[in-house]
């Protein structure tokens, strides 16, 4: 199993005080390598706090994750940051690109963190890029880009360090419905290349893509019904 | 490092204005530093100038009795000053900061130098070795200067400066003309100047009453025709060529400690000093310096002024662009590249600041020099402190605004967009 979930809690506030709030309630989850996962919930239900923690980007109350056997939990600042860097891409709803920078040079940002030389980098944006279907957008700013092509930076960013996994929050929640079929196009060609991807969405529509899918609900997660299934 | 360069520079032009505002504190402090400091070199080179000239590195030192130069016409020759050895020159010689030494007699004229009917009322003669021109950085207007052979052969040549030749020949060229020093004939074979001519920059009356010098002028006799008209056994001063400015002081003192060695006088208010024209000069210097400390401390504070402005606009910058940090630290950015990226846009932002500061430094200093008529020096190494101090504030006062820019949670950070 790549990503392995076990009896997880998270509660915010004080645990136990009148304040707190329990945002995941006996979370379990595997994943294995290549699956295609999609976790759907309506708000407040905790699919953004679950990926937070998929995405090692916030510790669960109780519990344990193995990421690929590590014990995240016991990881230092340091080592959650390389995990994030090396295995893990992000796609977020709202894209996340600096408007400053062209799209080269948004997709690059992980690789310069990774100390890549520029030449590498430049050169390895650019095959991301090219894989998105935005080869010819390289030299654009994301104020030049529609929200599917941003949508597709963000993408390309993900995958340009080739993670084992792809988190996605929401993906096409900013999108119309043809560049969100679009997206759900590239995703299933990554997938079918081997990422695993996990997404969250409250769209069955969307979820519908994903060979695997779960409910969460007030926390809990429940087994959901399979991509075809959603389908029919 | 250029990535973060890169990054911190397209911050600031994407902020040009606001970065400007913010640099402005900077630029301020540093200008009135670069101002005052060019101000202050330049008047301590004026003055330094006006008293020792510029590269003689001549050092006069005479026979003193306490504090005035002792006068061989009223008092006669001293008890216990002999006449200066060539050991002891040499001795004076071998010295590390000494180029060239060269003994010479002097007396003031007292109306016993005459041309035709023509009478000289105030100046000096002197008895001079060949190499005192040399020594003393005198080269010859017209004519000639001594040769050894005149010395060897006792010739009765003498050579006048400017000051003579106005005054005995109303600028007529003397050479070939005799006067007669004490009753001795002398035939002029040269006019001497100094080679590096200086005119004293005086802008008030103390100037004028520090820099203004005795212009009488000299008759310089070869030092073997001395005894002809004086005496024989008359101690002689020395005129000693430094290696360097800076070696002025240090071989003017030794030297002189060397020649009191030397003497045994009854009277113990003799001793040689020298006239050292450049610790008097840097004695004027500090003074000028500490007057002017107190402007750069007031500088400075404009300075730390800036500094904290710098840190408070980083802290705006730290949560506009909160979301950007929570993206870049969710992508795997380490702490420490956080942290790097906003100490290295506050030390650019500084940085540049100090640049500007130094070019309007130098614009203030021109200025205020054409206002006040104040000689300016750009001191370079006081612009490159700057520029590296500027950096460091940047550094300094970045800390606070990277450091909560690197500890932001991600997750928080992002929500906010």
């Amino acid at each position: 199993m790549i990503v392995k979930l076990d009896n997880i809690f998270k509660t915010y506030g004080e645990s136990g005080s009148e304040i707190s709030v329990p945002a995941l309630n006996d979370v379990s989850l595997s994943v294995a390598q290549g699956e295609y996962v999609a976790i759907m919930g309506p708000s407040g239900s905790g699919k953004s706090t679950l990926m937070n923690v998929i995405g090692c980007l916030d510790k669960p109350s109780s519990g344990s994750y193995f990421f690929e056997n590590q014990d995240v939990l016991k990881l230092k600042d340091k080592q959650l940051s390389d995990l994030r860097l090396h295995s893990i891409g992000f796609v977020f709803q709202s894209f996340y690109l600096m408007n400053e920078e062209t799209a080269l040079e948004n997709v690059a940002l992980p690789l310069s963190y990774a100390g890549v030389p520029k030449k590498e980098r430049e050169k390895r944006a650019a095959e991301a890029l090219t894989k998105v279907g935005l080869a010819e957008r390289i030299k654009f700013r994301p104020d030049q880009l529609s929200g599917g092509q941003k949508q597709r930076v963000a993408i390309a960013r993900a995958i340009v360090n080739n993670p084992r996994v792809l988190l996605a929050d929401e993906p096409t929640g900013a999108l119309d419905q043809k560049s969100g079929a679009a997206i759900m196009e590239l995703f299933q060609k990554l997938n079918d290349e081997g990422t695993t991807i996990i997404m969250i969405t409250h769209d069955s529509n969307i979820a519908s893509h994903a060979k695997k899918s779960y409910l969460i609900v007030d926390g809990k997660l429940l087994e959901g019904p399979s991509g075809q299934e959603v389908d029919e | 490092m250029f990535e973060n360069l890169r990054l911190a520079f397209r911050g600031i032009w994407t902020h040009k204005l606001r970065s400007f505002l913010t640099m402005l504190g900077i630029i301020i402090g540093i200008a009135a530093i670069i101002a005052i400091v060019s101000t202050i070199e330049g008047t301590n080179q004026q003055i330094k100038e006006n008293l020792i000239g510029s590269g003689s590195n001549a050092v006069d030192i005479a026979i003193f009795q306490g504090e005035w130069e002792y006068e061989f016409e009223w008092s006669g020759i001293p008890e216990g000053v002999s006449v200066i050895s060539d050991e002891t020159i040499k001795e004076i010689k071998d010295l590390k900061e000494v180029k060239n030494v060269s003994r010479y007699n002097k007396r003031n004229v007292f109306g016993n130098v005459f041309y035709k009917d023509k009478n000289l009322t105030t100046g000096f003669i002197k008895g001079v070795e060949p190499d005192y021109f040399e020594t003393a950085n005198f080269s010859a207007l017209k004519g000639r200067l001594f040769t050894k052979d005149d010395e060897k052969k006792f010739r009765r040549v003498c050579v006048v400066d400017e000051s003579i030749m106005e005054e005995l020949f109303n600028n007529e060229n003397p050479i070939g003309e005799i006067i007669e020093v004490d009753d001795t004939p002398y035939t002029i074979v040269g006019v001497v100047a100094s080679r590096s001519t200086f005119e004293p920059v005086i802008n008030t009356i103390e100037d004028y009453a520090l820099y203004h010098q005795d212009d009488s002028g000299t008759i310089y006799i070869p030092h073997a025709d001395w005894a002809i008209s004086y005496c024989f056994d008359e101690p002689e001063n020395i005129m000693v060529q430094a290696k360097s400015t800076d070696d002025m002081t240090a071989a003017g003192k030794k030297a002189t400690d060397i020649l009191n060695k030397k003497i045994h006088p009854e009277d113990e208010t003799l001793e040689y000093k020298s006239k050292d024209l450049l610790e008097q000069a840097m004695k004027l210097q500090q003074l000028t310096k500490s007057t002017n400390s107190m402007l750069i401390w007031i500088a400075a504070i404009s300075l730390l002024v800036g500094g904290i402005g710098v840190m408070n606009i980083m802290l705006v910058s730290v949560t506009e662009r909160t979301s950007e940090i929570g993206l870049k630290k969710a992508i795997g950015a380490r702490k420490s590249k956080v942290m790097w990226q906003f100490l290295t846009e506050a030390a650019v932002l500084t940085s540049l600041g100090g640049f500007l500061g130094v070019a309007s430094g130098i614009g203030l200093a021109r200025i205020i020099s054409i206002v006040a008529g104040t000689p300016v020096a750009i001191s370079w190494p006081a612009a490159i402190v700057a520029v590296i101090f500027s950096t460091v504030i940047g550094v300094v006062f970045g800390i606070i605004p990277s450091h909560q820019a690197a500890n932001l949670n991600p997750i928080d950070a992002l929500r906010s967009n």
